[in-house]
């Protein structure tokens, strides 16, 4: 904030209202992330492969990857505590010499991930299917993780 | 030749410049695709994850072929995200055939998300000699 000084007008900064103005700036930045939009940008942040969603429900944990290409045989699952690890291969289409490639996007190779689960889960009851290169883990939460409902008394 | 051992990097997906307003609603994606041609035919193989054979359009007019597939969201009306790496929505792409292809013959398998297209090409007329009768 520039201040006119009485004297003229001579614009001054004061001290407090740099430090202000930067605390504004850091404020605005920091809304702008929170609209969804900039969300997008923030995706794939862990930057392991594959991209994973996770979502809630009150009994179970949902944990879901985007594997095209890639079989049941190919991939290994397994939980320790509330860490779920998903690991697998990729294979390439094994082609003859004789094929002249055009274009070449998709990719081939190994991959690991960890993922660290917000409770603990009932890794006994755990369930993963997967369906045209859609992965689906179904995590049930331990008892001692479920919300419980407590009811309120008028005296 | 020596297995390939490095490991997968993430990508984020991304979608196309949209050249005329969609039809349906939610974000439409690109698939990556390879390309490849043998000596009968072009293999186009592209990675459509959660689309099923059904919802799969393929379409080949005037040399120009569309993939279009679309994917219903996985999740159910109860559930809260946690973590979204990752959107779901419909994928499209288009290319542009220089050979000619054999339309009858296109051959389209979809097995765990990635769908792999057989377009045979068109076996080259081999020239006939017109034999001139004199009357």
């Amino acid at each position: 904030m520039i201040i006119k000084n009485t004297l003229g007008n001579v614009p001054r900064w004061r001290w407090n209202d740099t430090f202000e103005e930067l605390e504004r700036m850091k404020q605005e930045m920091e809304r702008l992330y929170q609209y969804p939009a900039m969300k997008i940008f923030r995706e794939t942040a862990a930057g392991v492969f594959p991209a994973i969603n996770i979502t809630e429900e009150t009994d179970n944990y949902y944990v879901r990857a985007e594997l095209p290409g890639i079989k049941a045989s190919d991939l290994e699952l397994s939980i320790a505590n509330d860490t779920l690890t998903i690991e697998g291969k990729r294979k390439s289409d094994p082609e003859d010499e004789k094929t002249k490639y055009h274009r070449r996007e998709r990719e081939s190779g190994r991959f690991s991930r960890k993922i660290t689960l917000p409770a603990q889960i009932n890794a006994s009851k755990a369930d993963a299917t997967c369906n045209d290169g859609l992965l689906t883990i179904v995590l049930p939460k331990a008892e001692s993780a479920k919300p419980k409902k407590i009811t309120v008394t008028t005296l | 030749m020596a297995e390939n051992t490095k490991s997968l990097q993430v990508k984020e997906k991304r979608g196309p410049i949209p050249t005329a307003e969609q039809i349906h609603q939610g974000p439409t994606f690109t698939p990556e695709v390879d390309i490849f041609e043998t000596d009968g035919s072009l293999v186009v193989v592209a990675d459509m994850p959660g689309v099923k054979a059904e919802n799969l359009d393929v379409d080949l007019r005037e040399n120009i072929l569309t993939l279009a597939g679309t994917v219903i969201s996985p999740e159910g009306p109860d559930e809260v995200d946690i973590v979204k790496e990752y959107q779901t929505g419909t994928y499209f792409r288009q290319f542009t055939l220089s050979e000619m292809i054999n339309q009858p013959e296109i051959d389209a398998k979809m097995t765990d998300g990635v769908l792999r297209l057989n377009l045979p090409k068109v076996k080259p007329v081999s020239p006939r000699k017109i034999k001139v009768k004199t009357v």
